[in-house]
């Protein structure tokens, strides 16, 4: 076995370029996941409104049920036929974030529900309403409690951000393959491509991690 | 004790013919209730009566299926139906709730506990929430507690801020659903104490309790309930000399074992 990573050496100002594309990728689709996420992540508390419930409902069902690579097909090559026609960037972007939105809302929901029922009421009984209650006492503790299922997600977002490569997107992914198609060097390229993706990972899941600490000391114990 | 502050006799809690069920399972019967102003009513009654669904019916945290209730002059609910949201919630800063689990908000201090409604409703500043919030913590013996978070307290200790935050509302009357149940014994004592000096102090109190010796001291009328009100009267001839034998029964199993 004869390994040689010169073509990676040689490519590495392209898969650099190329992680800084998967990183402003993954970012963007995070921000819609997470706003995305809440709010139909709340839509889906209460049963008894139908129309907000069964709405979040079919998307939870339609978008975890599908494969991802198919939703991002959908958006860049589907939606042409309509005359829509988004760059890739966002196809991908919006494809990931819409995607990654259904798996926040089921931690958010999570989260949300695990909070004591007792907290509500008290809440109500000094008089704040479902929404005040909701915002300044189930909301910052709830937070807290999804932190650790969230960094999970992020990873996961940013592992799943290598199909977006598929749409002409040019992300790390996308370097690599073009770094393989003039050298022939798939072993070494896609070693390199994995070991990059790991620091990638690491360090959102540190991020994250500092995140949570800083809000145990700010204040939100247990 | 009784001596009303208010010129009006109108009753603060006004119940009328109350029945509710959890689906199959009927918990009041047809039960009806006064509370006056800065009178002491405690119920009594074995687990499962219905006294603290009867309570938390008094500010809608449960909804009854028939009768009526009347708080604060305000129609709260009458058959299943409830005030609109704006007025409910208008209507609960008057009334206010201590828990058994006490409910303290575990993300906020002691003191931003007790601000955090008049601040957010009563449309208090910051410095005059948390000038009365001193006030209070110091009534409750807590003022020392002010910055602690409630997970740094003991259960007795959270319950009394839990008073303090009630209170913080300025409700005209106070509900108590079972408040030293959830306490070690050597820890119920602190709690009654400033239960009892609320009640010298002419506040209109409901409460739900196990504690016979307090209802003996400082209620005015007691309650026997199980599923209905059984009995009801000064504490004197509740606790000397029972009518009803289920009441009798009821008191023999609970004095005996204390």
């Amino acid at each position: 076995m004869n390994l040689d990573f010169s073509p990676v050496w040689q490519g590495w100002p392209y898969l650099m370029q190329g992680a800084l594309v998967t990183i402003e990728v993954t970012s963007s689709a995070l921000l819609l996941s997470v706003s995305l996420g809440l709010l139909i992540g709340i839509g889906r508390l209460n049963p008894k409104r139908r129309v907000i419930y069964g709405l979040a409902s079919a998307y939870v069902t339609f978008i975890r049920g599908t494969p991802l690579l198919v939703q991002l097909f959908l958006l860049y090559f589907g939606l042409p036929q309509f005359n829509i026609m988004l760059p890739a960037f966002v196809c991908g972007t919006l494809g990931l974030g819409i995607y990654s939105a259904a798996y926040v809302s089921e931690i958010v929901r999570g989260a949300i529900q695990s909070i004591d029922h007792g907290q509500v009421e008290a809440a109500r009984s000094i008089g704040m309403s479902s929404r005040q209650a909701m915002r300044v006492i189930i909301l910052p503790q709830a937070a807290l409690r999804m932190i650790p299922p969230f960094g999970n997600e992020f990873i996961a977002l940013i592992k799943n951000s290598a199909l977006v490569s598929l749409l002409t997107i040019s992300d790390l992914m996308h370097e690599a393959q073009i770094i393989i198609s003039t050298s022939y060097r798939s072993l070494e390229v896609y070693l390199a491509v994995a070991f990059i993706y790991l620091i990638l990972t690491n360090a959102a899941g540190f991020a994250l991690r500092l995140i949570e600490r800083r809000m145990k000391a700010g204040g939100i114990l247990q | 004790m009784t001596s009303a502050m208010t010129s009006t006799t109108a009753p603060i809690i006004d119940i009328r013919n109350l029945s509710k069920s959890f689906g199959e399972t009927e918990v009041l019967r047809d039960v009806s209730l006064s509370v006056r102003p800065s009178e002491v009513v405690v119920i009594i009654g074995p687990s499962g009566s219905g006294k603290s669904t009867l309570l938390r019916c008094c500010n809608a945290l449960e909804v009854p299926q028939k009768g009526a209730i009347t708080v604060c002059e305000t129609e709260l609910v009458r058959d299943g139906v409830v005030l609109p949201e704006k007025q409910l919630n208008a209507l609960r800063t008057q009334v206010g709730m201590v828990f058994q689990s006490f409910n303290l908000f575990p993300h906020l201090s002691v003191l931003h506990n007790v601000t955090v409604g008049p601040r957010m409703l009563s449309g208090q500043s910051r410095d005059e929430a948390e000038a009365r919030a001193m006030e209070l913590l110091e009534k409750v013996g807590l003022a020392n507690k002010a910055t602690a978070h409630p997970a740094q307290l003991s259960g007795g200790q959270k319950q009394r801020v839990a008073i303090a935050r009630a209170l913080a509302m300025k409700p005209r009357v106070m509900l108590f659903d079972e408040p030293t149940s959830a306490l070690d014994p050597e820890l119920v004592g602190e709690v009654l104490g400033v239960m009892k000096t609320l009640a010298e102090e002419g506040m209109t109190m409901l409460i739900v309790t196990h504690e016979m010796s307090f209802a003996r001291d400082v209620a005015d009328r007691v309650l026997v309930m199980d599923g209905e009100i059984i009995e009801e009267g000064p504490p004197s001839e509740i606790f000397l000399s029972p009518q009803h034998a289920r009441t009798q029964n009821f008191l023999k199993s609970v004095l005996t074992r204390s």
